[in-house]
């Protein structure tokens, strides 16, 4: 937990951004001495997004880029937190140490007290996402979850909706308990990873964002070829980005039209190219509606 | 087996240091190739050790956590596809749990997580008892099972004083093995180097030994069929025992040609003894006879009676029996005459007397006598001996040929006089040099084959020696005569 704790100390904090301090100096001279409560901080400096493995976020250069084009956008310091857990993510926006986090729609329902949809991405056109249920390639004796059963699973996240929710509900559709259908279960913390896991042979099967296999599948199609897609699940909302109730309207205003404008720019879209997304849309908290089902199975919600 | 010990010493010396020297490096290989295979494990134990303490003590905590992903991404990190396969890299690395269960495994397929490790074959069966009975087991475990193609170091994973399980690294031995061969190829490349450059060395040096040995051999094995030959004096200049050796058998050599000449001579000279007192011994019986009939064919030729007829009769008696009696008296070397010493003038006499012979002959003469006023030597005999040999030399030589002849005291024998007498005519043969002083052995035609028998009958009594021996292309009859009472030792020059 290295993020920066000492926010209420001005001082330590201009010694330790020196750039924000150079670009903003008399407002935040004049701020320092007085004092600065976090939510002017918020509306007026840096700008933090949380970065989660909702999607391939250790693709860095892409970040870079990202944040630098999200910052000139903005006219506003930007940076990015990377967590390899949505669980770490969720914590620091409960702690108000995010403004803004791209989280997945399972842990947006779980913190749907704390923060506001700011827009849902719109891949292949639709808001809209799977999860896929991946054996190896050479495993062609699996036809369905039902013939994973007894076998080593590997999940994504336990706060990940396809690559933990989805398959538990599918399990618990076919009338098995998820607890102990499965011989052993691991987290790889990361859908990347729950491929890895399958194509290597560690995991026998593994549930996946479908976002995610299929933006695998463009750019390194060598591990997606390994695996094989068993079934697909119903659409989910996909993944949105959420704000934190602290932030202020007109930040919140600034980031949204920031993201919905993005496929308006050639800059933006060739970002939303890399990312293999179509676009932004506001979204509606009904999108979810099929997560928050599952979690009422699961007594969650 | 035999003939290999029978084997000349030119092949045995270099065929048996070859063996020895192909042996040496065969022996001093194999030691060497077995520490390398030990070192090659000894470096692999080590970096197992250590790989094994730095994945052990980072494997931990997923172990406590039941962080399977971690735990997979841990134990795969030193595992890489693409780098270069060494015998110090690892080819599997597997988590035991406490039960001895596999908890991860960076190759899944084989040894896939949950089973139990005693189930993963033989290997593991025999790792696993090692592990069941952790009492006095010393860390790391290296187990290198029998008939197996791998090598195993286990050590176990503790979180302060709990063990937790086992970490297991695997090294396949085929790697090791194009590794070790490729060491065993450069050692054998090297050791056939070494041998390409020793045996040609060893081949030269044994033949050298061995052939003075050879040649030793060879001449000891015909010494019965030809007086032997005297080594050549280069063949082996050395002092050691082979050298001393040789000295040696040169040495016999030499002694055993001066018996052989000296059996020659002897044989030689009661021969022409035995001949000599025949001769004498008959030619005093012709001559008592002999006499009588010269006395009654000159009596009778003083009467004054006879007829003409009778009397050429008698005349023809009378030369026949004058021929007997020169023949017979030159048979009869007489040498008890009282002579005055030799002087310069009885050469010049010599000289003039066998002039008309070499001029008709063309013949070169080579004339070196030096003496001083007299020579107590008996001048007329000495005179024959001379006339004898160089009228021989004369007629013997070719025509414009060259005779020489060399009279005087030599250095080495003070006491004698020395004649020799050369001629560049046709050389003797072995037949003629055995009977050449025996009488009627005339070597041309026209001779009556006694002047040399007189010749030899004259030195004989006084005491000298002749020897003839073909030299330098030429004939050359030495005479030694002895001046005053101490006689001359030997016959050659």
């Amino acid at each position: 937990m290295h993020q920066d704790t000492s926010v209420k100390l001005p001082g330590g904090n201009l010694r330790r951004n020196r750039r924000r301090w150079l670009i903003d100096s008399a407002c935040l001279a004049a701020a320092g001495l007085i004092g600065l409560s976090r939510k002017s901080q918020a509306s007026s400096g840096k700008i933090r997004v949380g970065m989660t493995p909702a999607f391939l976020h250790d693709q860095h250069s892409l970040l870079g880029e990202w944040r630098d084009f999200m910052a000139a956008s903005l006219q506003r310091p930007v940076e990015f937190v990377q967590r390899d857990s949505y669980r770490e993510t969720m914590d620091l926006l409960r702690l108000e140490k995010l403004e803004f986090a791209w989280i997945c729609d399972y842990p947006y329902l779980h913190l749907k007290k704390e923060v506001r949809l700011l827009a849902v991405p719109l891949y292949q056109g639709q808001p809209l996402y799977r999860s896929y249920l991946i054996v190896r390639k050479d495993n062609a004796q699996v036809k369905s979850m039902t013939d994973l059963a007894g076998s080593v699973f590997a999940y994504a996240d336990p706060y990940s909706n396809t690559g933990y929710l989805a398959p538990r509900y599918e399990i618990r559709q076919i009338g098995r308990d998820p607890g102990s259908f499965f011989r052993k279960t691991f987290f790889t913390w990361s859908h990347r990873k729950v491929v890895e896991a399958v194509a290597s042979g560690l995991a026998r099967g593994g549930a996946v964002d479908s976002y995610i296999w299929d933006t695998l599948a463009h750019v390194e199609p060598a591990l997606t070829e390994r695996t094989r897609i068993v079934s697909r699940s119903p659409e989910y909302g996909f993944p949105p980005f959420v704000s934190h109730h602290s932030v202020s309207a007109a930040d919140f205003q600034l980031m949204q039209q920031h993201l919905l404008g993005m496929a308006k720019t050639d800059a933006g879209r060739r970002l939303l190219e890399h990312l293999h997304l179509d676009g932004f849309t506001t979204g509606s908290p009904a999108l979810y509606e099929g997560v928050a089902k599952m979690m009422r199975a699961f007594g969650e919600a | 087996m035999r003939w290999l010990f029978n084997l000349s010493f030119r092949h045995k010396i270099p065929l048996w240091t070859s063996f020895l020297i192909s042996f040496s490096i065969f022996i001093v290989g194999a030691a060497l190739m077995t520490r390398a295979y030990e070192d090659m494990k000894s470096a692999v134990v080590i970096s197992a050790d250590n790989l094994g303490h730095t994945l052990a003590n980072t494997v931990a905590p997923t172990l406590l956590h039941d962080d399977v992903w971690r735990a997979f991404e841990i134990v795969r990190s030193p595992l890489r596809a693409e780098i270069a396969k060494t015998p110090v890299q690892v080819d599997a690395v597997v988590v035991l749990t406490r039960e001895h269960k596999v908890f991860v495994s960076s190759d899944p397929d084989a040894l896939p997580m949950l089973s139990e490790a005693t189930a993963l074959g033989p290997d593991w069966e025999r790792l696993g008892e090692y592990l069941r009975a952790p009492a006095g087991i010393k860390w790391p475990l290296v187990l290198e099972p029998a008939g197996s193609s791998y090598l195993y170091v286990a050590l176990p994973i503790t979180d302060k004083d709990a063990q937790l399980g086992h970490l297991v690294l695997r090294y396949a031995k085929s790697v090791f093995h194009p590794w070790f061969i490729d060491t065993l190829w450069q050692g054998l490349a090297l050791g056939l180097l070494v041998l390409a450059v020793l045996i040609p060395i060893n081949w030269y040096w044994g033949g050298r030994m061995a052939k003075p040995l050879v040649d030793l051999a060879q001449r000891m094995g015909m010494m019965m069929e030809k007086p032997p030959e005297p080594l050549p004096p280069d063949l082996y200049p050395y002092h050691d025992e082979l050298g001393q050796l040789f000295q040696a058998y040169d040495r016999m050599v030499l002694a055993l040609r001066d018996k052989a000449a000296l059996e020659n001579e002897m044989v030689k000279s009661e021969r022409l003894a035995a001949i000599g007192q025949l001769t004498a011994g008959i030619a005093h019986e012709i001559n008592n006879p002999l006499a009588g009939l010269i006395t009654v064919v000159d009596t009778l030729k003083l009467r004054r009676d006879l007829d003409p007829r009778v009397l050429r009769n008698l005349e023809l008696i009378d030369r026949g029996l004058m021929q007997i009696r020169d023949t017979v008296a030159a048979l009869l070397v007489q040498t008890k005459v009282q002579a005055r010493p030799l002087n310069p003038h009885d050469l010049e006499d010599i000289r003039t007397l066998i002039q008309p012979q070499v001029g008709k002959r063309r013949i070169r003469l080579d004339w070196s006598a030096t003496m001083p006023a007299e020579l107590p030597a008996p001048a007329s005999l000495v005179r024959q001996i001379l006339i004898n040999l160089l009228l021989n030399a004369v007629q013997a030589a070719a025509e414009d040929g060259h005779v020489s002849l060399w009279l005087g005291r030599r250095e080495d024998v003070e006491s004698c006089l020395t004649i020799i007498v050369r001629n560049d005519g046709e050389l003797l043969g072995d037949e003629q040099l055995s009977h050449l002083f025996e009488p009627f052995t005339s070597t041309r035609a026209g001779g009556h084959g006694l002047g040399l028998w007189v010749t030899y009958q004259i030195v004989t009594q006084l005491e000298g020696r002749i020897a003839a021996r073909n030299i330098d292309g030429e004939v050359e009859f030495v005479v030694n005569l002895p001046l005053g009472d101490s006689p001359c030792s030997t016959a050659s020059p």
